[in-house]
């Protein structure tokens, strides 16, 4: 028995290790001279994220941002994980105790950053958020690199527009109320249904990004007999468990097919779904924001201002039947 | 002398039964009044309908004269009548001075200070020896038990109803308890005393009021009513059957055959001083000493129960290695252990999977007895030692105290054991049951099983036993047999008097 | 004493009989609401193979996890006491652990469905071990032991899995989580069909139920009565470890991939709820395997309904919590008790009014 316990405590300690495994191993491909390496002087920065198990999403974050922050790029990075707003303020506190030189954040919570940000102003850290903002002041931070969920929403919807189906019996598959995402994403659609005739959501539910929910939500309106043709899906997850409902059912999907389908996020393997045309649409949510932090902290190195704070990243809708190979090599996450 | 207390014509029926039928109750001012009867003959609910637990269906209940309705404990409390239970209800966690105020102060602001000194003024007054400020659960059952009476004192009670309150007490701990009765008393409190113990309604009850079946016996003086009649009263039959027994016990005596079972230099990890012990074949044994004295731990060694840290035990003269209860069921030997509640039964499961469980178990985990062979266990062993139960279905918990230990007899000779321990196996159970136990434990003995019998009364090991292993602070420091084995010679050797009697 | 072993037999049927009168009560609902709920057709997969469809079908597909879940819930609940809240977790490490065979380009189509399903029971089996040990040789709660896993396990899914999340392609492993051809039931229904024998025979000829009843109401006792608690106990987490690692093929071969944050997402406490529906009592003893079964068959059965009536996406968790209150307040001990008192009462008026 103790073996077991002794097995497992490993294991344990063994995920802890590959966690900061990935990031390393990641970083090795990126060589490329950095324009600050004369200086010899590496910029300390402390980053705080979510937990990159969260979603595929936080994990190709993560790992950007490790790819971007490293000794070769001039940098002397920490990293601290959590979904807990206030073990995030902590580790800020210590970000500022060990005299970090920028504060990257992307908060778990929009309040009580105030108190420890202005903690960071007078130490004079400069801090720049990014994945989501936050409700304070913006003259507490530097900059904010948003995705805009609204805008993923409106191209996504303008995309099934574009098809020009004679009418539209939409399911709609929600992540889970009340986050940006979800709002950004059922907003665009809510709004395009109230306006055209020809647009009828046939069933509109929350599967609160999970796909096993996804499928029974699909199932259930296939037990009902209710005809549909566009699956729209808010994330990838519950795109692929609608789909294994359409599967069950034999119901075709896919370009050309009876039922269109749509997602977000941009999962690689949902990217491959897309080019071997099972799916239609997939809109991206980007999580390389490591580019656009570097650029900035460049700029404010060199002394110049940030023009615009918010600062909202370039995404795209791709099609499967404009998709390719490298796109999806490119943009999967 | 002034009736505090009187009870006149109470009936109260539930579903199916009739529990009191028509009883009268009078309790004087500075009394202790003892109420008997055996299990079920309506002890519980009288007191319960005093203490408004239960509302009667009939009858009145009078205080000072003045006819009273009681209809909650808050009523009870209220007009003077207090209640201490055999289980402690206050709180371990609190003061012994929260635990005297708690639930009774008007104001809001409760000063802590005079809460305190008032306390120690009352504990003082009674001799209590527990200090305001102390926490309840640090003190011993018994100086919770008298907080709990201090509390009901304060609260200026006429009436005072002790249910079972020596049952966890030693003996030291009881004449403390019964000293503090003699002071109430003094005061003139009424105290209504419901015991199983006889020798101690003899010692401090003033009268005896008798119930069987829900119906009133009498009311007695000590002085009228000898023991014998007492019994007698209680059974509603007269006493030949205690009478058998006696003239049974010298037969059991066989010659010195072979030990069955035999401990050398054993110990566990319970603190008792390394011991040795055997038994022969057909032979009733126990040991005695006072509580706490390591009677249980000594069985519980032997039978694997605790953790064996010296010594080793034989079977019929071969060493067989014991390290956990199964090992010992495996060697013959059956244990009905000594806390009923926590060691013996499986409240929620059935009579039957309680008679069945040590016989399955050691009859394996992938050999289930069907369960017409369950039943028929089930069945014969009911109807053997007579347990009064609905059905085999129902729950064991709810069964009374001496039907459940039945059960837990039937549990080991349904496993046919060469050696049966029974660890204070009439512990809080009627008199009819007693008698019936200690009877099957000599016809057992006299088929050839070999039994070790514990129990705090002297009496029944006096009368079941042919040879008595004296305990005194967990370590064996005698043996008694033949002509030795009488109370004097007992109580001698407890004390230390004559540790040498026996070699 | 005849009339009292009938009412005895009643109190016992009793714990059966909220989930049962929650189930008709659902019944009636939908029955009223649109009856063709209950329809089943004839209707063809993606395969062209001819399949029974409708509500009913979908319900018992998409209870299988849940159904085999809540018999390794009861079984830990009785001789524990307490709850296994890692199983969600749980199933992301055994679901990794099979994505991890099928994804292996080295085996075979037909070898790495029975690699992956024997690595995900062992999966379950270490997690279920590691949760045993804790709670039965550490004497830790339950429920604290478990958080352990619980908090840790999908990060350790996503470690087991390492980078390589994918779209399984093996034809055989998808066909768990759809049909196999030529038997017109989805095949979850199957598995867990088959999981429910298996443990109604291992009921039947072991002395599992005793023992772990036993060891649930006394550990004391049961220890005195030849039985070892730490083993049962033990082995309950271990039972419910193989549950798990069913339920992670199940789960994975539905979708063919895996999300570690969201799959299987909050079933440990539809799992604990299915116990408790069963009439069971979460402080352990004595338990009703079936009823945790129909408590699992319910809460899908009422997820069923509230997607049917079209419950506005905000107020899908307020819908639910409602009906479980309602359901848990009628299913606990308390309330049975005063509802068949009052019942009796009721009877035995009527009764006496008759003969007057």
């Amino acid at each position: 028995m103790k073996k077991k316990i002794l097995s497992a405590i490993m294991s344990v300690a063994l995920i802890a290790t590959t966690l900061v495994g990935c990031g390393s191993g990641d970083s090795a491909s990126a060589s490329s001279a950095s324009g600050d390496a004369g200086s010899g002087k590496l910029i300390k920065v402390g980053i705080i994220n979510n937990d990159p198990n969260e979603s595929g999403y936080r994990t190709a974050n993560d790992a950007d941002l490790k790819k971007t922050f490293t000794k070769e790029n001039g940098y002397d990075a920490q990293f601290a994980y959590s979904l807990k707003n206030d073990e995030q303020i902590q580790s800020a506190q210590k970000y500022i105790t060990d005299g970090v030189d920028y504060l990257l954040l992307s908060a778990a919570d929009t309040v009580g950053w105030d108190t420890v940000l202005k903690d960071a102003q007078n130490a004079g850290i400069k801090v720049i958020l990014f994945d989501r903002t936050i409700d304070a002041d913006p003259s507490l931070y530097e900059a904010s690199i948003v995705s805009d969920m609204n805008k993923e929403g409106d191209t996504a919807v303008a995309w099934l527009a574009s098809q020009g189906l004679s009418e539209y019996n939409i399911i709609h598959i929600q992540g889970v109320m009340g986050t940006a995402a979800q709002r950004g994403r059922s907003g665009a659609l809510d709004t395009k249904v109230a306006a055209e005739a020809s647009w009828n959501i046939v069933t509109q539910q929350t599967a609160e990004w999970n796909a096993e929910n996804a499928q029974a939500i699909v199932q259930s309106v296939i037990d009902a007999g209710t005809p549909f043709n566009v699956i729209y899906a808010e994330n990838d997850d519950m795109a692929k468990g609608a789909v294994a409902a359409l599967d069950k059912a034999g119901k075709s999907h896919g370009v050309g097919k009876d039922v269109i389908v749509m997602g977000f996020d941009c999962n690689k393997w949902a990217l491959e779904e897309l080019l071997a045309q099972n799916w239609n649409y997939d809109g991206q949510c980007n999580p390389f924001q490591s580019s656009y932090i570097d650029e900035i902290i460049k700029k404010l190195e060199k002394g110049e201002t940030i023009a615009e704070k918010t600062i909202i990243m370039d995404e795209k809708g791709f099609d499967a039947s404009t998709i390719t190979q490298d796109d999806v090599n490119n943009y999967g996450i | 002398m002034n009736k505090v207390l009187e009870l006149k014509n109470i009936h109260k029926s539930f579903p199916g039964v009739l529990a009191l039928q028509g009883v009268d109750f009078t309790l004087r001012e500075g009394e202790i009044h003892a109420l008997m009867g055996e299990n079920g003959a309506g002890k519980s609910t009288l007191i319960k309908v005093i203490t408004g637990v239960y509302t009667k269906d009939e009858g009145t209940i009078s205080l000072n004269g003045k006819e009273v309705s009681i209809k909650s404990p808050q009523d009870a409390q209220k007009v003077g009548i207090s209640t201490v239970y055999q289980e402690i209800t206050l709180c371990p966690n609190l003061s012994v001075a929260e635990n005297m105020y708690i639930g009774r102060t008007k104001s809001a602001v409760q000063n802590w200070g005079k809460m305190n000194e008032d306390a120690d003024k009352i504990l003082q007054s009674l001799d209590i020896p527990a200090k305001a400020t102390q926490q309840l659960g640090t003190c011993s059952i018994a100086v919770q038990q008298m907080v709990a009476i201090a509390r009901a004192v304060d609260m200026d009670c006429k009436v005072l109803i002790l249910d079972e309150p020596t049952s966890s007490l030693d003996e030291q701990e009881v004449a403390k308890l019964f000293k503090l009765m003699r002071d109430l008393k003094a005061r003139g409190v009424g105290i209504i005393f419901v015991t199983h113990f006889m020798d101690q309604v003899y010692e401090v009850s003033d009268r005896i009021t008798v119930l069987r079946d829900g119906k009133l016996v009498g009311e007695y003086t000590v002085a009228e009513l000898p023991r014998v009649q007492l019994v007698s009263k209680m059974l509603g039959k007269d006493l030949d059957d205690m009478a058998d027994i006696k003239s049974e016990a010298p037969e059991s005596q066989v010659a010195d055959s072979a030990k069955v079972i035999e401990a050398v230099n054993l110990s566990s990890d319970q603190g008792i001083k390394p011991f040795d012990f055997y038994i022969n074949k057909g032979e009733v044994n126990g040991f005695t000493g006072l509580l706490g004295s390591g009677r249980s731990e000594c069985v519980r060694a032997i039978f694997g129960a605790d953790r064996v840290t010296s010594g080793v035990v034989k079977k019929n003269g071969k060493e067989i290695k014991i390290k956990k209860p199964l090992d010992a069921m495996k060697a013959g030997i059956g244990y009905l252990p000594e806390d009923r509640k926590i060691d013996g039964i499986v409240g929620d499961l059935s009579v039957r999977d309680n008679i069945i469980l040590a016989l399955q178990v050691m009859k394996g985990f992938f050999k289930p007895f069907t369960k017409a062979e369950a039943n028929k266990f089930a069945d014969e062993y009911i109807k053997l030692l007579g347990i009064k139960t609905a059905s085999a279905d129902t729950p064991i918990k709810s069964l009374s105290g001496g039907n459940q230990q039945k059960c837990i007899l039937a549990r080991w000779l349904l496993t046919n054991p060469e050696y049966l321990i029974l660890d204070e196996p009439t512990r809080g159970i009627d008199v009819g049951t007693k008698i019936d136990i200690q009877k099957l434990v000599l016809k057992l003995a006299s088929e050839g099983m070999s039994v070790t019998f514990i129990s705090s009364e002297t009496d029944e090991m006096l009368r079941t036993c042919s040879r008595l292993v004296v305990m005194r602070d967990r370590k064996v420091v005698g043996e008694l047999k033949g002509d030795d084995l009488n109370q004097t010679m007992i109580m001698n050797t407890i004390a230390g008097g004559a540790s040498d009697a026996e070699a | 004493m005849q009339k009292r072993k009938i009412s005895i037999k009643n109190l016992a049927s009793k714990q059966i009989i909220i989930p049962l009168a929650a189930l008709l009560l659902l019944v009636i609902f939908n029955l009223i609401n649109d009856y063709t709920f209950f329809s089943i057709e004839w209707g063809q997969n993606a395969a062209g193979g001819s399949i029974l469809t409708g509500s009913i079908i979908s319900i018992l597909d998409e209870a299988s996890e849940l159904a085999i879940l809540a018999i390794g819930m009861t079984l830990v609940t009785a001789a524990s006491g307490g709850q296994d809240i890692s199983v969600g977790a749980g199933i992301a490490i055994t679901g990794s652990a099979t994505l991890k065979i099928i994804f292996n380009p080295n085996f075979g189509e037909g070898t790495a469905v029975i690699l992956a399903i024997l690595m995900a029971v062992l999966a379950g089996v270490i997690c279920g071990a590691f949760n045993g040990v804790l709670v039965s040789a550490f004497k830790i709660p339950p429920m604290v032991a478990t958080l352990i896993l619980f908090t840790a396990g999908r990060s350790i899914g996503s470690w087991i899995l390492g980078g390589g999340n994918d779209n399984a392609t093996n034809g055989i492993f998808l066909k768990i989580g759809q049909y196999i051809p030529g038997i017109p039931i989805p095949t979850t229904i199957l598995v867990t069909a088959v999981v429910i024998i298996l443990f109604a025979l291992i009921f039947k000829f072991t002395n599992l139920k005793l023992y772990m009843q036993a060891v649930g109401i006394n550990s004391q006792s049961s220890r005195l009565n030849g039985l070892n608690p730490t083993m049962i106990k033990f082995l309950s987490f271990v039972i419910l470890g193989i549950c798990v690692g069913i339920c992670g093929v199940l789960n994975t071969s539905r979708i063919g991939t895996i999300n570690h944050s969201s799959c299987a997402k909050d079933i440990e406490m539809d799992a604990i709820l299915a116990v408790a529906l069963g009439g069971n009592a979460l402080s352990g003893g004595k338990f009703s395997v079936t009823g945790a079964i129909l408590g699992a068959y319910i809460i899908q059965f009422l997820q069923k309904t509230l997607y049917k009536i079209q419950v506005p996406a905000s107020a899908l968790y307020a819908f639910k919590a409602v009906v479980v209150i309602v359901l848990v307040i009628f299913s606990a001990p308390v309330v049975r008790e005063s509802i068949s008192r009052n019942w009796k009462k009721l009877t035995s008026k009527k009764s006496s009014k008759e003969v007057a």
